[in-house]
């Protein structure tokens, strides 16, 4: 390699790079930035009171309101807890999801979106296979948008609904959400990361609540550029290494669908990164388990781990519902306005 | 018959090494004659451009456009397409051949050089390297130059193996056409729409390595080198790393007809412009990475980058309104080319403002070899643009003469305002 590779000899004005190219409407919630510290302890506060708030009073929160689901992938957690969530609030949902409408028949995801907002919709809760199409929803139809997972990209109710599953367990009784809340924890994050919206909006959230981040896995799921993305995030390959470190250990799957010619071979991957109960009991016996699920038995977890004491993958679920019924409370009583 | 006289300006010759005030007499598409101020012999009668206070320079030459005719006139036709060159104060573009059909016939090629389609400017078409641009069997090299194509290339698809590139370079040389690569090692960037980088990663899009340009530069460099005595010309489309610029320029010290060009988005942008999945900023190559973007400066600034051309990449708005991973990639780049270059190259990082009318004009005319063009000696072709080299103006793509508006840079500030362009003595935009 020559001269030329490290050119930046003399610093030199160059064009200044973009901010958010337009103003979205205050209620969407399309990455984990879109929320401050603050106004994530705001949602974790309201979705404890709308989960003790009484049925009857709840229904009329969003009463009638209209909510289209637009999924573009399959899921079972995330569009139940959201559809469920939207109905306590009382609002009528609609789902349209890519298999069984015209967006087979070639229809864009702008038409698709601008079909919904004619039938009436007054927020659209998006999972999409592409990263940044929430973004491309929101700019076409100017509605609240939720990003239920677009890609490769972010996932932030999730992030949130796992915050909310760490304090329950590390922080008791605390309600609100402050920069050190989670001084002295660290969180690991095992698995694929290059294919996890999960482990993005969680590397972008728990580092602003206090949280170390680690990483753990291959490089080839787990590329060196993952922990550039801010302060607060570490990389450490070896699995062992990382269990001691940590107090929340977050499982995830290998996204099959997304590999991409990638060969993995799957025997080396769970000697090295599966979590079983003899590794937890040796190197983090008090550490509570995570996984945004679906779980894949008996590869990234194994079923006794998965079922067990130190697991809290189904109150993760649980805890996705209450957080989103605050995130639609949001996304439709945030009067539009350009946003702070 | 027609003539043209354009006085009072400061012409800028870069190739014949003018800078001074002169007058210029155009006369039957030529340069008829070059004269102190108040000095033409002939211009009695004529019709005269008053051009107090302007540059005078050959009108610029972009050899590498996408004019998409024939058969995809929604995103943009010759006509379109060369009125926004005018526009632009370009008198010349060269045209890639991945048209519908490609360009890979000497039918194709002269049809897009005839009257009827319209065209503001002159067309240089580039042809396929390969039939149908497929990367298997060689296009008819002699039959295409003797129908007008200025240059072989299979911009988009480039020729990944080996024993066809060697050939095409091997059957160009021997008729005298350069070679131009679209440098992706296409193996390796399936399914990515960006730059690979901490970027690409954040967003959540798969990217595409640097190495997969530089890797096909670096081999297409050691098969020139093999053929060197058939004295083959590789010329580089588009560099955007750091590692094909530096491969470029080892290439030269060894002696060997390489030459590469440089798009203003590759020196100007990063992938960091990608911001919220902005599909006016996807093409390919992509943006790369802030060290890369800055070898694309010295590369300019040292001379190893050889001209500046624009990719202009028509696009209908809807192909760009989707999915940043399902988006088209490109940019238009003709209204916007000099702007920038004078905005950034000349004013910001002081490059000369001869060498930087050289690259757009004198260099890219020689590189592809087309006479009588990049200069206003008496005798060439009449190809002039007139510009206000200190006019500070905001591009807007909505008044664009293209049929299409995906450009990153609307609403940019722009500098030097194009008066007038004139193509072969007749005045083919007339600027405020």
């Amino acid at each position: 390699m020559n001269s030329a590779i490290s050119t930046t000899r003399r610093p030199r004005s160059t064009p200044a790079v973009p901010a958010s190219p337009f103003p979205y409407h205050p209620g969407s919630l399309l990455s984990i930035l879109d929320l401050s510290v603050e106004d994530v302890g705001r949602l974790l506060i309201r979705a404890t009171e709308l989960e003790s708030e009484d049925a009857i009073v709840r229904d009329r929160i969003l009463a009638k309101r209209r909510i289209a689901l637009l999924f573009y992938e399959s899921s079972t957690r995330t569009r139940t807890s959201f559809e469920l969530a939207c109905k306590a609030l009382g609002a009528d949902t609609t789902l349209v999801s890519n298999l069984s409408s015209s967006i087979e028949k070639g229809e864009s995801l702008k038409d698709t979106g601008l079909t919904l907002r004619a039938l009436g919709a007054e927020a659209i809760i998006l999972r999409h296979n592409s990263s940044g199409a929430a973004w491309l929803l929101e700019e076409s139809t100017r509605l609240p948008v939720i990003n239920a997972g677009d890609g490769m990209h972010e996932h932030p109710t999730q992030a949130l609904l796992d915050l909310r599953t760490i304090l329950a367990h590390l922080r008791p009784g605390v309600a609100g959400v402050a920069p050190d809340t989670l001084a002295g924890v660290t969180v690991m994050i095992t698995g694929d990361i290059l294919h996890s919206r999960v482990a993005r909006s969680n590397m972008l959230l728990l580092p602003r609540a206090g949280a170390r981040v680690l990483l753990c896995g291959p490089k080839e799921l787990l590329p060196e550029q993952a922990a550039r993305p801010g302060t607060g995030i570490e990389i450490e390959r070896d699995f062992d290494a990382a269990l001691k470190q940590s107090e929340v250990v977050m499982m995830l799957r290998i996204q099959a669908e997304r590999l991409a010619g990638l060969q993995l071979d799957l025997d080396e991957y769970k000697a090295n990164y599966q979590l079983t109960g003899q590794r937890l009991a040796a190197h983090a016996p008090k550490a509570i388990v995570l996984h945004p699920g679906p779980i894949i038995r008996g590869l990234e977890i194994t079923a006794g781990v998965a079922d067990g004491a130190q697991s809290a993958i189904l109150e993760q679920v649980t805890n996705g519902l209450a957080i989103r019924m605050a995130v639609m409370e949001r996304a439709l009583t945030t009067d539009r306005g350009d946003r702070a | 018959m027609t003539a043209l006289a354009i006085c009072g300006g400061r012409l800028v010759d870069p190739a014949a090494g003018i800078d001074a005030a002169k007058d210029l007499l155009l006369k039957d598409g030529r340069v008829a004659e070059v004269a102190g101020p108040g000095k033409l012999k002939g211009k009695n009668g004529v019709e005269v451009l008053n051009a107090t206070g302007l540059v005078v320079t050959p009108g610029l030459i972009d050899i590498h456009v996408h004019l998409r005719e024939p058969g995809q006139g929604y995103k943009e036709t010759i006509a379109t397409g060369t009125a926004a060159a005018a526009a632009g104060g370009f008198t010349g573009v060269a045209a890639m051949p991945n048209t519908t059909p490609v360009n890979d016939s000497p039918e194709i090629t002269r049809w897009m050089q005839a009257g009827e389609r319209g065209a503001a400017v002159r067309v240089f078409p580039i042809a396929a390297a390969t039939r149908g641009s497929k990367g298997d069997t060689l296009s008819d090299y002699a039959a295409l130059k003797a129908a007008g194509a200025v240059a072989v290339s299979d911009d988009g698809r480039p020729i990944l193996k080996d024993g066809v590139m060697r050939e095409s370079l091997a059957a160009a040389a021997r008729v005298g056409l350069t070679v131009i690569q679209h440098a992706e090692d296409t193996r390796m960037t399936q399914g990515a729409s960006m730059n690979l980088g901490p970027m690409s990663f954040k967003l959540g899009l798969r990217g595409m390595a640097a190495e997969s340009e530089s890797a096909i530069v670096e081999r297409d460099i050691r098969l020139v080198a093999e053929l060197r005595d058939s004295h083959p010309h590789l010329h580089v489309a588009h560099t955007s790393t750091a590692a094909a610029v530096a491969a470029v320029r080892q290439a030269r010290r060894n002696g060997l007809r390489v030459t590469c060009e440089v798009a203003p988005h590759h020196f100007l942008l990063t992938d960091e412009h990608v911001g919220f999945y902005n599909t006016h900023a996807k093409m390919c190559p992509p943006l790369r990475s802030t060290a890369d973007r800055d070898a694309m400066i010295e590369g300019i600034l040292d001379g190893v980058v050889d001209a500046i051309a624009t990719d202009h990449a028509p696009h209908a708005m809807h192909e760009k309104e989707v999915e940043f991973e399902l988006a088209p990639n490109g940019i238009t780049g003709l209204e916007t080319s000099l702007g920038l270059s004078l905005r950034w190259l000349h004013s910001e990082w002081k490059i000369p403002l001869g060498r930087v009318l050289s690259l757009m004009s004198a260099q890219p005319a020689a590189l592809l070899g087309l006479k009588g063009r990049g200069t206003l000696t008496a005798g060439s072709y009449a190809d002039v643009l007139v510009f206000d080299p200190t006019a500070e103006w905001t591009y807007r793509a909505t008044e664009s003469k293209s049929k299409a508006k995906n450009t990153p840079f609307d609403g940019w500030p722009m500098q030097g305002k194009v008066r007038w362009t004139v193509s072969e003595g007749r005045v083919a935009y007339a600027g405020g």
